[in-house]
């Protein structure tokens, strides 16, 4: 019994420690960005291309096939109450205001999220950040930061990507598919979706990327430096980024009701 | 300490453990000016440690380093900076930077920390590669390199700022005599030509002898023995005639340490 209420105490302990240490980590990223995104935004863009642009295509196949699945199941529902032209509205709004943004989130984990934490895992593995820090340059300005920014930069465009493609295919499935008039498709989207539905959109994957992209660098650099280390902090990154990415999903949309 | 204007590091009662197990218990140890200086020892002896401690990516426990007759201890982060920009490490695997190309890798610290033209950045970054003997490998990515020249190539980056003091980090470790040759006369030359004091890690005796000024043993957290390599050879320490010659066993024992060889095979400590 006493141990273990010592072992609850003690992970509590390291779990407050390791938590507290995140947000100091968060304030010393926050503390460069400015710096680095006015002084070195060559690095920036590099990285928009490498978690941005390589990440586009595993996006937009997802995205296509995720609107018109929406589609499949809006019509499927409202033609019972022969309101087959609402099935756009339906796929609409969950795709800009759920499914875009965490959708796009969670590929994002998986497809750049990873690729940072081992490149940076492997970086400090083979004593990359130790040269630089001997060279004086701060590993955590120069490889970090812009990594960071990258992704914040590339979500929300990402996720409008996503939610484009998915009108496209939810498009397919309604108007082509089943045959719902294609004026009265689009029109009733335009009539519904109001702009801040759009801002939740767009408020939730800033606040993703912001996530992602953090715990992806953070378990990139606390990375045990061995080979099974950096396969053990890829595995997290994507545990705690899906965890991280479906709480704030919930909070921000209880918040805004 | 005799003439201490010469004496560029200077270690005073240095004592440093990682976790339980102590690696410096009092340490003492004084590295002169323009001078090539080895730290020998057998592995483990936490050589790689201590030139972590002299750059202070790690922090004594208890003890004063000075640099140049600064205790370093007491720097400002951007102070540290400016006198890590004084050193120039050779890590043991090279450690370039695997994104970039050999050129871009000589030329990373000049770019960092320079405001200098590209054509100027060219023209240094192409005479350090050819001091190397590399010239004509600048545009190869790291991964496309011995691993010789990829240490040649660590070489000419660590030494493209013109440092006051090179740190070498086991340059002779799994390289073929060819290279070993190479590396071997590039850290002389270094030394004489640029005026630079030079500190080696290794544990290869031959290569160090043929280069060393001056040098340490260190084995249990002390200095054991120190002088140049011919007095070390002649020292008479069972320690330092068992490393100088390389037997098996002796003061530092072949066998980690256990439990009674016969006990354990006869399962008697099983629990």
């Amino acid at each position: 019994m006493r141990r273990v209420v010592n072992d609850i105490r003690n992970n509590t302990l390291e779990f407050l420690r390791t938590f507290g240490a995140f947000q100091l980590f968060f304030l010393r990223i926050l503390r460069y960005s400015p710096a680095v995104l006015f002084g070195r935004f060559d690095l920036v863009v590099k990285q928009v291309y490498n978690t941005g642009a390589l990440s586009l295509v595993i996006i937009m196949i997802c995205g296509l096939f995720v609107g018109a699945v929406l589609a499949l199941q809006a019509y499927a529902n409202m033609s019972k109450f022969n309101a087959e032209d609402w099935t756009g509205v339906a796929a609409a709004f969950a795709l800009v205001k759920e499914l875009g943004p965490v959708m796009t989130a969670l590929l994002f984990a998986g497809r750049a999220g990873t690729a940072l934490t081992s490149e940076i895992g492997l970086m400090k593995a083979t004593d990359q950040l130790s040269a630089m820090e001997m060279m004086a340059v701060n590993p955590v300005r120069r490889v970090l930061v812009p990594r960071f920014l990258g992704g914040v930069i590339a979500m929300p465009f990402l996720a409008a990507v996503f939610s484009a493609i998915g009108m496209f295919g939810a498009h397919l499935v309604g108007v082509e598919l089943f045959q719902v008039d294609v004026g009265s498709f689009w029109q009733q989207i335009q009539l519904t979706v109001e702009m801040s539905d759009v801002n939740e959109g767009i408020l939730k994957s800033v606040v993703f990327g912001v996530a992602a992209s953090l715990i992806a660098v953070w378990e990139g650099y606390n990375t045990v430096p061995t080979a099974e280390g950096v396969g053990r902090a890829t595995t997290r990154t994507v545990v705690i980024t899906a965890i991280a990415i479906l709480v704030f999903d919930f909070m921000i949309t209880a918040a805004l009701i | 300490m005799d003439d201490s204007s010469d004496n560029l590091i200077e270690i005073h009662d240095l004592k440093f453990s990682r976790g339980h197990r102590p690696i410096f218990d009092g340490l003492n140890l004084t590295i002169k000016k323009g001078e090539i200086t080895a730290l020998m020892g057998p592995s483990g002896t936490g050589k790689t440690t201590l030139l972590r401690l002299i750059t202070r990516q790690l922090i004594p426990e208890h003890g004063v380093i000075y640099v140049d007759g600064t205790d370093i201890s007491t720097l400002t982060l951007t102070e540290l900076y400016e006198l890590r920009q004084r050193f120039g490490m050779l890590f043991q695997n090279g450690a370039l930077l695997t994104d970039l190309t050999v050129f871009e890798n000589v030329a990373f610290p000049l770019r960092e920390h320079t405001k200098l033209s590209n054509r100027l950045i060219r023209h240094i970054v192409l005479t350090k590669l050819h001091a190397v003997g590399l010239r004509g490998a600048a545009d190869l990515l790291p991964a496309e390199l011995s691993g010789g020249m990829a240490r040649r190539v660590a070489l000419a980056r660590a030494m493209v700022m013109d440092p006051d003091i090179l740190i070498y980090d086991e340059p002779f470790v799994g390289l073929d005599p060819i290279s070993m040759g190479v590396i071997v006369r590039l850290v002389r030359r270094m030394n004489d030509a640029l005026g630079i004091t030079s500190i080696i890690v290794s544990h290869d005796v031959e290569e160090v002898a043929t280069v060393a000024d001056r040098s340490f043993l260190i084995s249990e957290g002390k200095v054991a023995a120190s002088g140049s390599p011919d007095e070390l050879r002649t020292t008479n320490s069972d320690l330092v005639q068992q490393f100088m010659h390389g037997m098996a066993d002796g003061p530092v024992a072949f066998h980690y340490e256990a439990p009674d060889y016969a006990e354990q095979l006869l399962g008697r400590d099983s629990e």
